[in-house]
């Protein structure tokens, strides 16, 4: 997103200054005015007049220039904070697993995949992903479990070409539920592996 | 036939032969209640009556020492009425105890507590022999009620449990337990509780054999193995943060110098065994291979390890050698049946191992033994789990959902009694501390 931003703001700086180069360079052709030859008369009159309407005409385009360039400075930032937030939300999808196990489903990998060409573009983003069980179970027995389902993930992305070292793993066990109740719905929530950009989130380049 | 509830006695019946209770023989100051009959001390209850206790802080130490007599599930408390003094004595200038009242209410054994300064003069009579049989000053801190002056309450009602029946009480313990994200610590009775000043996410407390420490592990970010000195209150880091690695279930040698432990990596957990001082080389028991093994418990002589592992599937306990060879599966005792065995704690004295067992979709409190067998069950109502072993190997704390939240409950695997420990809902994880000395 920053690294966006600065692109435009340089765009916008580097077509201020040409457009402030053609300021000073179009009148140049036409003859400066003297005050000591000045010629009398409506001709003088009227080519002053010119000259003043051609640098108002000038000025004015020039404004509208910088506002147009603005508003697409604008809108590219916007449209960078968009994509990058799309970026960032992909990174971070939760995955989910079945009751004691740390084997990925079909729609984790799906998710996992999202993710892959993102690290790719991004070599300078870590991240860290946390395992988590629902409470069923033993309470000890989970921190191991969670960690599995940490690694799992971990694995499915050094598999598709991501570094080891760039992947954090820690488990948080059943201590951090998502959902709270007894039933299949929040243990099926509860069962899971965030993901946490831990550097480089800053700027997020599109793959 | 008669016999002398004594340690001599016991020793001298066949079937209590075996009994750690031999080893008091030795002990010349011991002097046993005279009982009638055959007594088995598993199944029957000494009658036993305390005395009103004079002084300020009477009523609360005669509460105590008859709450402990209860929950040891030896006794059975009579109920002397405080508001008759003359009734308990014999008519006349003596005016000793009227023992024919008491072998009327069933009583054997009479405590008679003085105040004298700071300590408590305990007398023990013998009903049966209309005498005095055992007498001694238990020191009582200054200050009334506070947290050492209850344990020193609870170790006068363990020393006269020892008197009568040759083994200490456990009245003079602790549970360390979680509730919340905070590990606590509370007397045997449920009272004079306090919050462990842990390092963050702290789980797991497990004591050192002498009840000065416990260790514990973190989870979440930066996972370690840590030591607190509970004197201090200061915790040391004995392993970790390692990398994508979690420590979990730590349990002290029975000679507290190493700790055993799980170390979860990213491909498989482990069992380590490493020096309580931190600094050491863990020394890794387990193979690994892929499979989670954890929660270690090791037998009182410190020679073998059960534990829980998944190298077959489902979690189930297995057995091996302290240096990690000849490892066995143990609660695999119908092969058909796939399940869900884990939280395994060897009892002090050797002979069973608690653990939990998923049953019908919930976890119960089972027993086996080292060499395998037909289990125990203790349990059904609710949800109950993570069982821990008082030092006596009869009763378990252990957590359960039988009221709707889980809280603490001590089971007396004897007799099946079960009393509730804590109050405060969201309670697991406990551990029972050993027989605790004085200034702790």
């Amino acid at each position: 997103m920053m690294r966006t931003r600065r692109i435009a703001v340089l765009t916008t700086a580097m077509l201020s200054a040409v457009t402030i180069g053609a300021c000073h360079k179009k009148p140049a052709p036409q003859p400066a005015p003297v005050p000591a030859a000045q010629p009398a008369g409506p001709n003088a009159d009227s080519a002053r007049l010119a000259q003043e309407a051609a640098a108002r005409q000038a000025a004015a385009d020039a404004a509208a220039r910088r506002r147009a360039d603005s508003l697409a400075a604008a809108n590219a930032a916007n449209n960078g904070a968009a994509s990058a937030a799309s970026l960032r939300s992909a990174l971070t999808a939760t995955v989910h697993f079945e009751f004691d196990q740390s084997d990925l489903r079909a729609d984790d990998k799906a998710i996992l995949d999202a993710k892959v060409p993102i690290l790719q573009a991004n070599p300078g983003v870590a991240i860290r992903i946390g395992g988590h069980t629902d409470e069923r179970g033993s309470d000890e027995y989970n921190l191991a479990l969670g960690q599995r389902r940490a690694a799992a993930a971990k694995a499915y992305l050094v598999q598709h070409g991501i570094p080891a070292a760039r992947i954090e793993t820690i488990s948080y066990g059943e201590e951090r539920p998502v959902a709270q109740g007894a039933d299949e719905s929040a243990w099926a929530q509860n069962r899971r592996a965030e993901f946490e950009i831990t550097a480089g989130g800053q700027t997020l380049r599109r793959p | 036939m008669s016999r002398f509830l004594g340690a001599l006695s016991l020793a001298a019946a066949g079937v209590l032969a075996a009994m750690p209770v031999a080893a008091h023989a030795q002990d010349t100051t011991y002097r046993g209640i005279f009982l009638g009959g055959t007594y088995d001390p598993l199944r029957d209850k000494v009658g036993i009556a305390v005395l009103p206790v004079p002084g300020a802080f009477g009523d609360s130490v005669r509460a105590i020492i008859q709450r402990d007599l209860d929950f040891s599930d030896r006794f059975t408390v009579i109920p002397v009425d405080s508001a008759d003094p003359a009734a308990i004595n014999s008519p006349g200038a003596a005016g000793g105890l009227n023992y024919s009242i008491f072998a009327r209410l069933a009583a054997s054994a009479i405590v008679k507590i003085t105040p004298v300064g700071n300590a408590l003069h305990v007398a023990l009579h013998d009903v049966s022999k209309a005498q005095v049989v055992n007498v001694h000053d238990f020191a009582l801190p200054a200050t009334g009620l506070s947290r050492d002056w209850r344990q020193a309450v609870h170790r006068t009602s363990d020393e006269i449990e020892r008197w009568i029946t040759g083994q200490a009480g456990i009245a003079a313990t602790r549970v360390a337990y979680m509730r919340g994200q905070s590990i606590r610590v509370v007397d045997s009775d449920g009272a004079s509780e306090i919050t462990v000043p842990t390092e963050e996410n702290g789980v797991s407390p497990s004591w050192n054999p002498s009840g000065t420490m416990l260790a514990y592990t973190t989870y979440g970010t930066d996972s370690r193995l840590i030591v607190i000195d509970l004197s201090t209150g200061r915790s040391r880091t004995v392993s970790g943060p390692s990398r994508n690695t979690i420590f979990i279930t730590p349990v002290f040698t029975p000679d507290g110098t190493q700790l055993v432990y799980s170390r979860s990596g990213e491909d498989q957990a482990d069992l380590y065994i490493t020096g309580v001082s931190g600094g050491d080389a863990a020394h890794r028991l387990t193979p690994g291979r892929g499979a989670q093994n954890t929660n270690p418990t090791l037998s009182p002589d410190g020679r073998r390890i059960v534990y829980v592992s998944n190298v077959l599937g489902r979690p189930e306990l297995y057995i091996m050698d302290a240096d990690g060879t000849n490892a066995e599966v143990l609660t695999n005792y119908e092969d058909s049946e796939k399940n869900y065995r884990s939280d395994p704690d060897w009892a002090p004295d050797g002979r069973w191992i608690a653990y939990q067992e998923r049953i019908k979709d919930r976890f119960q409190i089972r027993a086996i033994r080292a060499a395998g067998g037909t289990p125990k069950l203790f349990t059904s109502e609710g949800e109950n789990e993570q069982p821990s072993w008082a030092p006596d190997a009869r009763h378990l704390v252990f957590t359960s959902t039988r009221t709707g939240v889980r809280q603490l409950w001590v089971l007396d695997t004897e007799s099946n009694r079960v009393r509730q420990l804590t109050k405060s809902g969201g309670s697991r994880l406990a551990s029972w501390s050993p027989r605790l000395a004085a200034q702790q």
